[in-house]
């Protein structure tokens, strides 16, 4: 294979799955009989339903948490938010809920301030886990769709339904404090989802997962994206957030340092490509400007190059040493570019 | 949906809080606990009451003396109950086991006195006068005089005025006293402490940021001090409903309607007191996120009363008009444990409880806003203790 990988294959299956799902959510919403409020039955544009992060700036005594942090969450998007431990992602989930405030900068849902009102529709899964331990799942689950403005009887039909679909309806009479952390994790979803919400806003809801329930996991916000839900959420799972997301931020020190999709972002990062010819001596790219040799083993190497070097340039030089068996352009994965970042603010 | 309004989140609050303390083992045992203590209590009180009466068994001529021997008797400051019995052997088995403690048998001017081991010195002094006058009437009947000369002296006795005649209610009020305080201080504590325990809870397993994520800090601590406070009345009512059943049904009580008064009013005092505590203690408790910390915040809050409550019940009980437990009785802090105690034993002037009171709910209103604004500030912040004055001073987020 000879020439630019195609992302855009996974792109087209990835938005194919969307709509697909976006039928499936259609039907469960009709199952369990619930009034359901879809944004675009509203008759507001699909534009509108905007999450919007404004310039957000907070500080603790000297320490600066964000600075002018800005990014904004699509009706319909998944939007992966990465970071390295401290850098302001869950500072900024906490302003977005309002348990924090801001010291400048607004939050805005449909382009109007966020406030208590509008709050109330998103589903939210702070870091820290929160649930009280010594409640029954079902009766938690009920209580806060209840809190949420649902009535009783709504509340308990979407607390059954959550708990069924994220495979924990056999605990729901168990107290919280006696489930696995994995089935905590799954109630805890379900806590952020109960509402029917607007928004999803979640602060590493994959950390602690096992396979089974990262799948699950990842199959609800799919399907919750797909039906017209903005979710944000954290994670330092780089290949699940490649895997899943539309649109990545990536924060570091307070600020968002790149935010795009994560296509968009992998080709603005530095070309690679990796070589295969035996016959290659060590050294064989020396000669050749703007080109560096990132890794070397058994004649194959993995090179990067500048903006504006022709690859063809490359391959000549190698075809000199004798056969090229591979010559593969690469885009760095979210993981390298990531690093890349984590490493400059090391620099600086 | 619908944005549920400020009276539906506060009920739900409530509600939760009321049925989790409802259904907690701790709830049941310690009401348990409590109706236990008060029937003991009960139960020794009436022992100790007819402990004091003296059963005589009257048999053949002697039964006529009844009613005579019993005035005779009170009149020396001794209860007697009187029963007939049929003989001799009858009777002395009746005082074998116990069910008479003297026996009077034969004629009314000659009468046989049996007693198991020692007489009642009372007894025997009335029954000595009731014989003696016997025997004088014998006289005076021999002589052909009417015996009617006799009720001449009958009638003439000292009477003492006493300069403080002793209520015989009193020992009643004081058992009131003490039980209504007992229960009322445990119960406001025990409740009060269970809003902080409360507050750090939701702090401490974080459920706080998703339930502020919703809800305003105010409701939150509005709701679940109503709902505990319910849970406690509650308790309360179940206490004062068994009590007053077990003090009639033992014949300890007979004063109902004062105990039934002083029962009502003690629920108010209750809801006054625990108002006044629980947003004090959620503040305190607000401060830490951890259940091991809570202690040596809330201590500070609890040991007061506790002080003012074991001193002040002490000296109204010993000596009722002193000034101390006066004083003291009009603190907002100690107000519902002693003024309530200083009602049943009717030392409190009315001017005295209207003040105690309005200074209560003064204080009330000053603590739920002292308190409301260091919770608000607190509460959301996890980790280390928050110190007091960073509480009071910033308003973080609110």
């Amino acid at each position: 294979m000879v020439g630019e990988l195609a992302p855009c294959g996974r792109c087209g299956y990835l938005g194919l799955l969307m709509t697909n799902l976006g039928h499936a959510v259609i039907m469960t919403t009709a199952d369990i009989g619930m009034d359901v409020v879809e944004p675009r039955r509203e008759g507001s544009p699909l534009a509108e339903e905007v999450l919007e992060i404004d310039r957000v700036s907070k500080r603790y005594g000297d320490v600066v948490a964000l600075s002018d942090m800005a990014f904004d969450v699509r009706a319909g998007e998944l939007f992966g938010f990465v970071g390295s431990n401290g850098a302001g992602k869950t500072t900024t989930m906490r302003i977005v809920l309002g348990v924090l405030a801001a010291d400048s900068g607004e939050v805005r849902w449909s382009g109007r301030p966020i406030n208590l009102r509008s709050r109330r529709q998103i589903g939210y899964m702070p870091e820290e886990r929160g649930l009280y331990p010594k409640m029954k799942a079902f009766d938690q689950l009920v209580y806060l769709g209840e809190l949420h403005g649902l009535s009783t009887a709504d509340a308990r039909r979407s607390a059954s339904y959550w708990l069924e679909r994220l495979g924990v309806a056999a605990r729901r009479d168990e107290e919280v404090q006696k489930l696995s952390l994995g089935n905590q994790q799954r109630v805890q979803l379900a806590a952020a989802l109960v509402h029917q919400p607007r928004v999803l806003v979640l602060d590493e809801p994959f950390s602690g997962l096992d396979p089974v329930a990262v799948d699950v996991m990842s199959e609800v916000l799919r399907e919750r994206a797909a039906a017209g839900v903005p979710v944000v959420f954290s994670s330092h799972q780089l290949d699940l957030v490649e895997r899943l997301c539309s649109r990545v931020g990536i924060v570091r020190s307070g600020r968002m340092v790149a935010c795009d999709e994560v296509d968009r972002l992998r080709a603005a990062g530095p070309v690679r490509l990796a070589v295969n010819a035996p016959q290659a001596g060590p050294g064989w790219t020396a000669g050749l400007l703007g080109v560096r040799e990132l890794d070397a083993t058994d004649g194959r190497t993995v090179l990067e190059i500048d903006d504006g070097v022709d690859d063809q340039m490359v391959l000549a030089a190698a075809l000199a040493t004798g056969p090229v068996r591979e010559f593969t352009r690469q885009r760095p994965s979210l993981a390298e570019l990531f690093r890349n970042v984590v490493s400059e603010e090391k620099k600086s | 949906m619908t944005m549920p309004g400020t009276a539906r989140t506060i009920q739900l609050v409530a509600r939760r809080e009321l049925a989790t303390r409802v259904r907690s083992k701790s709830f049941l045992i310690s009401t348990v606990l409590i109706v236990v203590l008060i029937a003991v209590y009960v139960l020794l009180f009436s022992i100790m009451g007819r402990s004091s009466s003296v059963k005589v068994g009257l048999s053949g001529q002697s039964t006529g003396i009844a009613t005579q021997l019993r005035t005779a008797t009170s009149a020396l400051g001794k209860q007697v109950e009187t029963s007939s019995v049929g003989d001799q052997t009858e009777g002395e088995q009746q005082l074998l086991s116990g069910k008479l403690d003297v026996l009077v048998l034969g004629a009314l001017d000659a009468p046989t006195v049996v007693v198991k081991s020692t007489m009642d010195p009372t007894v025997l002094a009335a029954l000595n006068s009731l014989v003696r006058q016997q025997a004088i009437q014998g006289v005076l009947a021999q002589n052909g005089l009417k015996p009617t000369v006799l009720d001449a002296a009958e009638n003439v006795s000292v009477r003492p005025k006493a300069l403080q005649p002793e209520d015989p209610e009193q020992g009643q009020r004081t058992a009131l006293a003490y039980i209504v305080g007992f229960v009322l201080f445990f119960s406001i504590q025990t409740f009060g402490v269970s809003v902080a325990q409360g507050v750090v809870e939701e702090k401490s397993s974080r459920v706080v940021e998703i339930l502020l994520a919703t809800i305003r800090p105010w409701q939150l601590l509005v709701g679940k001090v109503i709902g505990i406070g319910v849970a406690g009345l509650l308790q309360v009512v179940v206490i004062a409903v068994v009590g007053l059943g077990l003090a009639r049904s033992s014949g300890a009580l007979t004063l109902p309607d004062f105990a039934v008064g002083s029962i009502f009013s003690a629920l108010g005092w209750y809801l006054l007191g625990f108002f006044l505590f629980a947003t004090l203690l959620a503040a305190a408790g607000s401060l830490v996120s951890r259940q091991e910390e809570l202690q040596s915040v809330i201590t500070p809050v609890t040991l007061l009363p506790v002080l003012g409550f074991v001193i002040g019940l002490n000296l109204m009980v010993s000596e009722p008009n002193n000034v101390t437990s006066t004083v003291l009785s009009l603190i907002p802090l100690f107000t519902p444990t002693l003024m309530p105690g200083r009602i049943a034993l009717g030392i409190a002037p009315t001017w005295q409880v209207v003040l105690g009171v309005l200074l209560m709910l003064a204080a009330i209103a000053l603590f739920s806003w002292l308190g409301g604004r260091i919770y608000a500030n607190a509460v959301l912040r996890t980790g280390a203790r928050v110190r007091l004055r960073d509480a009071l001073r910033c308003a973080e987020g609110r």
